[in-house]
């Protein structure tokens, strides 16, 4: 990769994009194409691309580029996109502080600690992974207790592996596909352990990282007891009752030296509450407009750190609208102020954006709370769309059109998910 | 003698239990499918099951110490655990592209395996 650091950073930047995953990448393409001239996007990895640089398996781009790439793949296409559109990007360099009057403190190597001035910032720190301390887990305090994240970016990038014989908890897509790339190293994963009692990931990578490798999983169940003194050497499991109350009666022991955590992600919004801006209790990510702007003037959010994705393709598609706010808004221009709130109802987790117009089309992504198939999405009393099923795994897509929503004037809108008989009653 | 075979289908995440009958070599009925994505597949997954395989070559002179590789198409899913032993015996020079062939017609499969990623010298 030619070295993208500039030299020297200007005083002042139309935008500056903190984080430069896929969310902060096209986020800085979006403000270019809506006139900002200057664009600066900072990342404290050695790299920009994110989480995707260490995700080497495939399933990114299959909406975006028409073909299916791995995320390293992915991260180059979108880098290319973005050098055309001539950014700046820096690197090794961690973002401290934005405050409200959007200026931006900076701590990194080649800079030292710098402050620069912005007319717009896009926020797009990506999440963290939720740890063992989130779930409380009861024994020692031995090595080789790790996040599935974690264990992917040292097997991935750093070329290490973490154990010989692993024990995972949490079936998410991380800790599944965390599993075959283990195997496929040639350590021994000796179960998954999952507390609901279906799989958190997809289908697919049920199939194709726990099937194709016989590695058991067991639903229903978690680990109780982490042991070991320096090293793990085992962990107790145990399968739960319908409350998830493990029945410890029926614990047993699992020999292991690692245990990898993979129970999900939650978006990383430091520097957004720092900042003063409003976050939505459900997501823990900032609440948006339509153009992805939070509650504090020209600062925009997009990507993980508003609200968690399962396709890298629509953190683009959301990010570039950031992007694009972003840039209208150093250019001194606004869009309509939205006029419709809406608010998540039966069996609706989340919907972002949080508020949208009627006059112009809108992407809305829902997290649905429970699986249902068939069923209908309903829009107050003056929309409904059937669809074939919905899952809490799967974000669903909603492209909301002006003509959905004809006789409906502004105010709540409230967002429902139900069976499909009962929408037919 | 007609058998039963059972296949989960990975379409979409819906993941359709799949039954397909057969006697002999002949597939006389493919069963649990919503939609015709999961015929194909439980015929394809019957006969020749095959896989993406998607690992890391050491790679020297590069800012990282692995190198993101892929095959080119699927392979037989037998065939996964072998590429990956042939490819960790590999050790490749920076730089590299995206897309540079890494290994040739992997273990007579026709497929070749690539890079997913370009890396320079450090
Ligand atoms: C293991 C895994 C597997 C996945 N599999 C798929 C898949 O198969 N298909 C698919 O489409 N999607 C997949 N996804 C989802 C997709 O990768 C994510 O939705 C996407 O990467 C989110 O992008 P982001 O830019 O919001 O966050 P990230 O990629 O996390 O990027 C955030 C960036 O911000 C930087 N940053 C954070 N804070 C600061 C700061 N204070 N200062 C400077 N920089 C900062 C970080 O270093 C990072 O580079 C997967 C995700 C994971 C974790
Ligand atoms: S058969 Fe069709 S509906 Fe069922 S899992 Fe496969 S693709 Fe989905």
């Amino acid at each position: 990769m030619p070295d993208l650091q500039p030299w020297q950073l200007e005083r002042r930047y139309d935008v500056v994009v903190v984080g430069g995953g896929p969310a902060g990448l096209a986020a800085a393409v979006g403000a270019r194409e809506q006139g900002a001239e200057r664009v600066l996007i900072v990342d404290r990895e050695s790299e920009p691309g994110g989480i995707l640089q260490q995700c080497i398996h495939h399933g990114f781009g299959l909406h975006h580029f028409k073909e299916e790439l791995t995320g390293p793949a992915y991260a180059q296409r979108y880098l290319e996109r973005v050098l055309e559109h001539d950014v700046d990007i820096v690197t090794d360099a961690y973002v401290l502080d934005v405050d409200p009057t959007r200026r931006v403190s900076l701590l990194s190597g080649r800079h030292g600690r710098t402050e620069v001035d912005a007319g717009a910032v896009v926020l797009a720190m990506g999440a963290r992974e939720r740890t063992r301390e989130a779930i409380r887990i009861p024994g020692t305090r031995p090595a080789g207790v790790m996040t599935a994240g974690f264990a992917q970016k040292l097997v991935n990038m750093a070329g290490y592996l973490p154990g010989r014989r692993v024990a995972i908890l949490g079936s998410g897509d991380i800790g599944l596909i965390m599993a075959r790339r283990l195997m496929l190293e040639g350590a021994e994963v000796v179960g998954v352990f999952e507390l609901m009692p279906h799989a958190n990931g997809l289908t697919r990578n049920v199939v194709q990282c726990l099937h194709d490798f016989d590695i058991p999983l067991h639903l229903s169940t978690t680990v109780v007891r982490i042991h070991g003194h320096d090293r793990v050497d085992k962990v107790s499991v145990a399968p739960v009752d319908e409350a998830l109350r493990p029945r410890m009666a029926e614990a047993w022991e699992v020999p292991c030296d690692t245990l990898l955590v993979s129970i999900g992600l939650i978006p990383d919004n430091e520097l957004a509450r720092a900042l003063g801006v409003r976050l939505d209790p459900v997501t823990t990510g900032p609440v948006v407009t339509s153009t992805m702007e939070t509650s504090r003037d020209g600062v925009f959010a997009c990507g993980n750190t508003v609200h968690i994705h399962d396709l890298v393709d629509w953190v683009s598609q959301e990010s570039q609208l950031a992007g694009g706010g972003a840039g209208a808004f150093a250019s001194g221009r606004r869009s309509s102020a939205d006029n419709v709130r809406l608010v998540p109802g039966r069996n609706v987790r989340s919907c972002v954006p949080h508020t949208i117009t009627t006059d112009r089309e809108h992407t809305v992504f829902l997290r649905v709370t429970k699986s249902l198939a068939p069923c209908s999405l309903r829009l107050g009393e003056v929309y409904e769309r059937p669809l074939r099923y919905v899952v809490p795994g799967e974000m669903v897509t909603l492209k909301v059109r002006p003509r959905f929503l004809q006789g409906f004037h502004g105010g709540n809108l409230h967002v429902d998910v139900v069976p499909r008989e009962e929408a037919a009653a | 003698m007609t058998e039963t075979s059972h296949y989960l289908c990975i379409g979409c995440p819906l993941g359709c239990r799949l039954e397909v009958e057969t006697e002999g070599d002949e597939i006389i009925e493919v069963r649990g499918q919503s939609c015709k994505r999961g015929d194909t597949f439980a015929r394809q997954e019957h006969v020749d099951p095959r896989r993406f395989v998607t690992t890391t070559v050491a790679i020297e002179g590069a800012p990282w110490p692995r190198l993101p590789v892929a095959t080119a198409e699927a392979i037989p899913k037998h065939l996964m655990r072998e590429v990956c032993a042939t490819l960790h015996t590999l050790r490749l020079e920076a730089p590299v592209e995206l897309g540079d062939v890494v290994l040739r017609d992997a273990h007579g499969t026709g497929v070749d395996v690539v890079a997913t990623r370009s890396l320079g010298r450090r």
